[in-house]
């Protein structure tokens, strides 16, 4: 991945949370978290519900600001970012909601088209163009461009969603549990979308997610959210982490089946394939 | 993608440099080629023409960075000089560009145009039709759902041990109880207001006194029930769509279905029994407290003093004037009410039509109001009352 095998070393991370702390009235959600996302993987964050993983998510991209600590994109901080440098740091990442957050009033394509309207002076002609792409990327039949919202359904609003944040071609790509509510045929599906457009635009990504087997088929690290902090680690070193939790998490009757499932399957389809 | 990892924010708007090489024209490009720089970088492009060029080479090696949607650009541009006859190379060395290519080349080759629009005449025709068609819908559909509450409240009133009590007591406590304050006030103000336009009139024929005639028909007959039903609706009748309406949205509709439990009894019955209990109630109130503020204003304005204000009511209206008004209210709980619930009914899967609905089922219950009363008068003007 680019960035990867830079020469000096230099932003060899696309995030750097440093002794984040996170407070709710009395309720501590994060207490001394670090985190660190390389460039170009792709990260999954897990934890059981009220761990705080969204609230982690909202963090890094400035939606909510944290009680204390350092949150670094892309070597800037984010906490202190203002005005234009701000403004332009969201163009180097797409966020996809849960439900897509689709406007409801616009149609996908006018959608896809806000943040390259507000962001950019590329011409109508260009930008219809890249409209067209990003729905193919997404994995949309090109018809949806000009349905509403409310016309699609569920794992269509996701690739809709996923269109929209994909539009200013960001560095880094931050997933609200990408296949929640969607079937496991599509959930599937979604999860080799996401692997397939990581490796062939160089993303980052970060998915919280609550699906083992997205887990297993694309993540190249895990961070679990536990004891308000992280424990980050690959899927192997993860399964032999003694903690309770993470040991019934990665080693209950799901867990295990995910594993075996990944293991029959290890080879995610291309894009061609997935198409078709 | 910032490839070299700098700090996200520094562009270079890209640059071409362009060389002929006999019938060849090359062009080596540098800087940013990313989204946020494209708008300058395809102007730099712009400005080289082909010069009769048969073929150009294009050279990405000095590029600073390049994301898909610059790729796009360059693939569009490469078409467009191929369609007119030319030939276009496009030299990608990086192993990370040349997947760029590859996933700009998805796109597709016809773009979907959106569905066209008919002419303007057509169009307003079109909607002219689908609106009457639509009203027309609209109607039949609320005439079913006002058949269907009779039916039920019917059964209500012949096997009262199945109204659900509590619900009905806390719908007559938000209707009608929470609406006493502003109901209150602004039959009061109404009050107020009409004896000081009628007293300005009256007093050039030196008929004061009859501002008392006035305002006591005013209120008793029209106006009371009239802005009682105007708070209603806008209060109770909107209150009405957009808790049933969010409910459509939450399945608990169905959910109540499923459980055997008729949405019209658990949910309608009770608004609408409760409004038509405790509009009757809200209107007399409402009259009481517009004579009021007549009878204030007349004391201010017109030295008419309360005692004397009282022995010209006596004379001006009896009971049939107030039975009139009265007689108005329990219809228009049943319009406001039926209407809200009908327009909650009618919300489809999605937030947004919730908002609609709500103000379609306000627009809809005072019209109806209204035109249910102006039939009323012409009715007890002919029969007398």
């Amino acid at each position: 991945m680019s960035g990867m095998d830079r020469p000096d070393g230099r932003g060899d991370y696309a995030i750097r949370v440093r002794g984040l702390r996170t407070q709710f009235g009395s309720a501590v959600i994060h207490d001394g978290l670090d985190l660190d996302v390389r460039r170009g993987e792709v990260l999954g964050v897990v934890g059981g519900s009220g761990t705080g993983k969204s609230v982690l998510l909202k963090e890094i991209i400035g939606l909510i600001d944290p009680a204390a600590g350092e949150v670094e994109v892309l070597g800037l901080d984010v906490r202190t970012l203002q005005g234009e440098a701000a403004r332009r740091l969201r163009r180097h990442w797409g966020v996809l909601f849960q439900d897509g957050a689709l406007f409801s009033s616009l149609t996908v394509a006018e959608n896809i088209e806000v943040p390259l309207k507000e962001h950019t002076r590329i011409g109508a002609d260009l930008r219809a163009d890249i409209v067209a792409l990003k729905i193919a990327l997404a994995g949309l039949p090109p018809d949806a461009a000009h349905k509403y919202p409310a016309e699609l359904s569920g794992g269509m609003k996701k690739r809709a969603g996923l269109a929209r944040a994909l539009a200013l071609d960001p560095d880094l790509l931050f997933l609200d549990e990408p296949t929640a509510g969607l079937d496991p045929i599509g959930a599937s599906k979604f999860d080799a979308l996401i692997g397939d457009l990581q490796r062939s635009l160089g993303l980052t990504v970060v998915m919280v997610t609550h699906d083992l087997d997205s887990l297993y088929a694309i993540c190249d690290r895990i961070a679990v959210l536990i004891d308000k902090r992280t424990r980050v680690g690959t899927l192997a070193e993860l399964e032999r982490d003694d903690h309770p939790w993470i040991k019934e998490y990665f080693r209950g009757p799901r867990g295990r089946a995910a594993a075996m499932a990944a293991q029959a399957d290890s080879r995610i389809p291309t894009f061609a394939e997935e198409a078709n | 993608m910032v490839r070299d990892g700098e700090q996200a924010g520094t562009i270079e708007p890209g640059s071409v440099a362009a060389r002929r090489d006999g019938d060849v024209l090359m062009l080596a490009l540098s800087g940013d080629w990313s989204t946020e720089a494209l708008a300058d970088a395809s102007a730099a492009l712009d400005r080289i023409g082909p010069e009769g060029a048969r073929s150009v080479v294009v050279d990405l090696q000095g590029v600073k960075s390049l994301d898909t949607n610059g790729a796009l650009f360059l693939l569009h541009k490469r078409q467009a000089f191929e369609a007119g006859g030319g030939q276009v190379e496009i030299e990608v060395a990086d192993p990370h560009y040349r997947t760029l290519f590859e996933a700009a080349a998805r796109s597709p080759d016809v773009r979907t145009e959106p569905p066209r629009r008919p002419n303007a005449l057509i169009g307003l025709l079109a909607r002219t039709g689908r609106h009457a068609v639509g009203f027309a819908a609209t109607g039949r559909d609320l005439l079913s759902f006002l058949g269907a509450v009779t039916v039920a409240l019917l059964g209500a009133v012949l096997r009262p041990w199945r109204i659900r009590w509590k619900a009905l007591i806390a719908q007559m406590e938000h209707t009608g109880l929470h609406a006493v304050p502003i109901v209150g006030l602004l039959s009061f103000l109404i009050g107020i207001v009409l004896a000081y336009q009628s007293s300005d009139q009256l007093a050039r024929f030196g008929a004061q006194i009859y501002t008392v005639n006035i305002v006591a028909v005013g209120i008793l007959r029209e106006m009371g029930v009239l802005i009682t039903a105007i708070i209603v609706a806008g209060r109770s009748g909107s209150a009405f769509t957009a808790q049933i309406g969010t409910m459509k949205v939450n399945q608990e509709i169905d959910a109540l279905d499923t459980l055997g439990m008729s949405p019209v009894d658990v949910l309608v019955v009770p608004r609408v029994l409760g409004l038509i209990l405790v509009m009757p109630l809200l209107t007399f109130y409402a009259n009481i407290m517009g004579i009021l503020g007549g009878a204030v204003m007349s004391m201010m304005a017109l030295d008419i003093g309360f005692a004397q204000f009282l022995t010209q009511l006596q004379g001006a209206v009896d009971a049939s004037a107030l039975f009139v008004g009265l007689v108005k209210a329990p219809l228009f709980a049943g319009i406001i009410g039926v209407v809200g619930c009908f327009e909650g009914m009618q919300v489809s899967q999605s937030a947004e039509s919730v908002g609609q609905r709500t103000t379609r089922s306000v627009v809809e219950s005072i019209f109806l109001v209204i035109v249910v009363d102006a039939m009323l008068s012409i009715l007890f003007s002919v029969i007398g009352v």
